[in-house]
């Protein structure tokens, strides 16, 4: 970090000091007294950037070091069961056998299905509150109720399902003729989407209104109809912002514990079709855990963890790359 | 930009030792952290454990401080909970609805001691809208239910032991809990006994894998899904049964009585030759007039009570607290729907808390 004075300017190398007014740089220029405060300027900079730095990283170390608990503490299982762990189909705590596959389908079946019913809700929101309707009692009226979706603590969603979701579901399946339980995959999945709507709907919406208005006046100036320029401007400009709101969305779904353990039916098994019960991986943590007294089984259900945390890095991965190829084009 | 470069170093250091001592912290030695908690003020004991004592407890060490001004702290999470803060000591005793396996002994740094201190039993509750009468089960029924065997409610199987009453012919629905607990543990551990079928396909355990049915979060997840599913049958402990007035089974027990579960038939299960070590399974009793899932529920200590730095005086107090709970403190059991312990019980918990020492002196006289 070399500062020197010279010609009574000060210059820097390393760093780029972005805002500084004429008065300032005339100031500096003044005098040795001067400058001695702005030695004084510059060090509080460094404090600064070097507090920021130092605060970032301790980001990294943090989820490197949620990642490294999860594999440590994985390690037993990982001896005991090998990768055979992945697409074991039997959770025996009994015997100690734990395989991972039924809680691994149960999670992305529920996740992706609670997506594409989410998506075309979520999806209208941000068009009507980004094109059609951006002020106005009712926008603010939706747009605070959508908000407000997102501020319910999710137990609530969990036994508003268990009281009003699951007997209809029932009726609903007794009616086209098959097991009618109303727990289940379908269940968690419809709690899901209204739980995810939000994450999409809102950063949707912000994607919407900066779209450049003369892009949008531009394309009505040629005859276009409205549903033509949000066809054809408004969702290919917003492209990369939809499908970042749609992965938030898909993260929430990943991870949410509560809502669907009070009425995916929680079902050691498969699930045969998306109306059987299952169970996710983030519910059987949570159920467990507490009492898992065996060093096998305890290790088995970090693992668990361990798999969820790759399954979201994979999916959030995976997603990134979707978003810059959109950006690219 | 050497500043930089260093700060990532530091971190990448703090990253690699933080992993070490997680390394050794799974490695169980969790010990500074215990010795503070277990050792703390000198008037208040730490408690953790079974949830389903933790009515009564509570009830029990309220009272106990207002005539003894002993602060007893219990956490009530869960059996296996209980015995890990224990083995790490980082309470000054376990409370659980199952006896230590071999390999939970094995892990205590010394012989640790059970003392039973109530007892409570496991009911099978049912939503058959169309039923008036009290429903019957035998073992075998049970069993074939909960295995998936039996899949509808007018079965001939249950229909024979419930004659004179009309059976609907819907789906029958399994409820048991999702979450592990000493509940699923006593009824496991029943059926174990009762089935060879359930004995090898599942097992006992607080929790298992089960072959069909709905999990529900705790004894109001269980409970909601029956009284929310028509045809639906599943076990919760009885106090919650009475409490919320729930519709609960008779069971055959080993004599061939059908047995309506209640306090009385609890403590009656209960009045069997209890084993020197306290360590006894009620479930399937002996006893003609018992209820057969029934389940003793233990406080569990160390044996020797001199351990990271206690003082007699704790080790007195705490087993005097335990001396209080299984005479005195019965007296509050039955207006909570727990059974009070029988007199053999209490006897065997006596001998057994008298085994207890203080740096290799008995502490009770």
């Amino acid at each position: 970090m070399e500062t020197s004075v010279e010609n009574e300017l000060i210059t820097r190398n390393d760093i780029s000091l972005r805002v500084i007014t004429s008065e300032k740089i005339r100031d500096i220029v003044k005098g040795i007294k001067r400058v001695k405060r702005s030695h004084r300027q510059i060090r509080a900079e460094n404090v600064f950037r070097r507090t920021l730095v130092i605060i970032g990283l301790a980001m990294v170390v943090l989820v490197v070091g949620i990642m490294l608990t999860l594999i440590v503490q994985s390690i037993p299982s990982l001896k005991a069961l090998g990768i055979g762990y992945l697409w074991g189909q039997t959770w025996d705590p009994v015997r100690d056998v734990y395989g991972a596959l039924p809680f691994l389908a149960g999670t992305l079946l529920t996740s992706f299905l609670a997506l594409a019913l989410s998506i075309p809700f979520s999806f209208a929101v941000a068009i009507f509150l980004g094109e059609y309707y951006p002020k106005g009692w009712l926008a603010n009226l939706l747009k605070n109720t959508v908000e407000l979706i997102a501020a319910v603590p999710s137990v609530i969603y969990g036994f508003w399902g268990l009281a009003v979701l699951v007997p209809i579901v029932r009726s609903m399946e007794a009616s086209i003729g098959i097991p009618s339980i109303g727990y289940g995959i379908f269940t968690s999945s419809l709690i899901l989407a209204v739980m995810v709507i939000p994450y999409a709907a809102s950063l949707g919406r912000s994607m919407i209104q900066m779209v450049p208005s003369n892009l949008k006046e531009a394309a009505y100036s040629l005859g276009a109809t409205r549903w033509e320029v949000i066809r054809s401007v408004i969702l290919p400009y917003t492209r990369s912002g939809l499908f970042a709101g749609v992965l938030l969305s898909l993260g929430r779904a990943l991870g949410e514990t509560m809502a669907v353990t009070m009425v995916i039916g929680n079902t050691p098994l498969m699930p045969k079709n998306i109306f059987s019960t299952g169970n996710t991986m983030a519910s059987v943590i949570a159920n467990e855990l507490g009492e898992a007294d065996k060093m096998v089984y305890n290790s088995a259900l970090i693992e668990l963890g361990l798999v969820l945390f790759l399954v979201t890095v994979v999916i959030n991965m995976i997603g990134k790359k979707v978003i810059s190829r959109f950006t690219n084009e | 930009m050497k500043t930089l470069k260093s700060l990532v170093l530091v971190c990448l250091a703090v990253i690699i030792s933080g992993g070490a001592m997680m390394t050794t912290s799974c490695n169980g030695s969790g010990g500074s952290k215990a010795d503070s908690t277990a050792s703390g003020e000198d008037n208040s004991i730490m408690g953790a454990g079974s949830s389903f004592d933790n009515p009564l407890f509570s009830k029990m060490f309220s009272e106990y401080n207002k005539s003894n001004g002993l602060k007893i702290n219990y956490q009530s999470i869960g059996s296996g909970g209980g015995i890990k803060g224990l083995t790490d000591k980082t309470v000054d005793f376990g409370a659980s609805d199952a006896p230590l396996s071999d390999d939970q002994a094995k892990a205590m740094t010394g012989p640790a001691i059970h003392i039973p201190v109530t007892a409570g039993a496991v009911v099978l509750s049912y939503n058959l809208p169309d039923m008036k009468d009290t429903l019957k089960l035998t073992p075998e029924v049970l069993a074939g239910m909960f295995l998936g065997d039996i899949k509808k409610w007018n079965d001939p199987k249950i229909q024979a032991i419930n004659k004179g009453s009309k059976l609907p012919a819907i789906d029958i629905v399994i409820a048991h809990r999702a979450d592990a607990s000493g509940t699923s543990n006593i009824f496991t551990t029943y059926l174990t006994k009762v089935s060879k079928d359930w004995e090898t396909k599942v097992g006992k355990g607080s929790s298992v894998s089960w072959p069909v049915g709905l999990g529900g979060k705790g004894n109001e997840g269980v409970a909601g899904t029956i009284k929310q599913t028509p045809g639906a049958i599943g076990y919760i402990e009885l106090a919650y049964a009475i409490q919320n007035g729930m519709a609960f089974a008779k069971v055959a027990n080993k004599s061939g009585a059908f047995i309506t579960p209640s306090i009385a038939s609890v403590t009656a299960a209960a009045n069997i030759d209890i084993p020197a070590d306290g360590k006894v399974s009620l479930t399937n009793t002996d006893a003609a007039d018992g209820y057969p899932i029934s389940g003793l529920s233990w406080v569990i200590i160390y044996q020797e009570q001199k351990y990271n730095n206690r003082t007699s005086d704790k080790a007195s107090k705490m087993l005097k607290l335990i001396q209080w709970m299984i005479h005195d403190g019965q007296a509050f059991s039955s207006a909570l729907n727990y059974a009070p312990l029988s007199e053999k019980a209490v006897s065997v918990g006596d001998a057994i808390l008298k085994t207890a020492t203080y740096d290799g002196k008995p502490v009770l006289q």
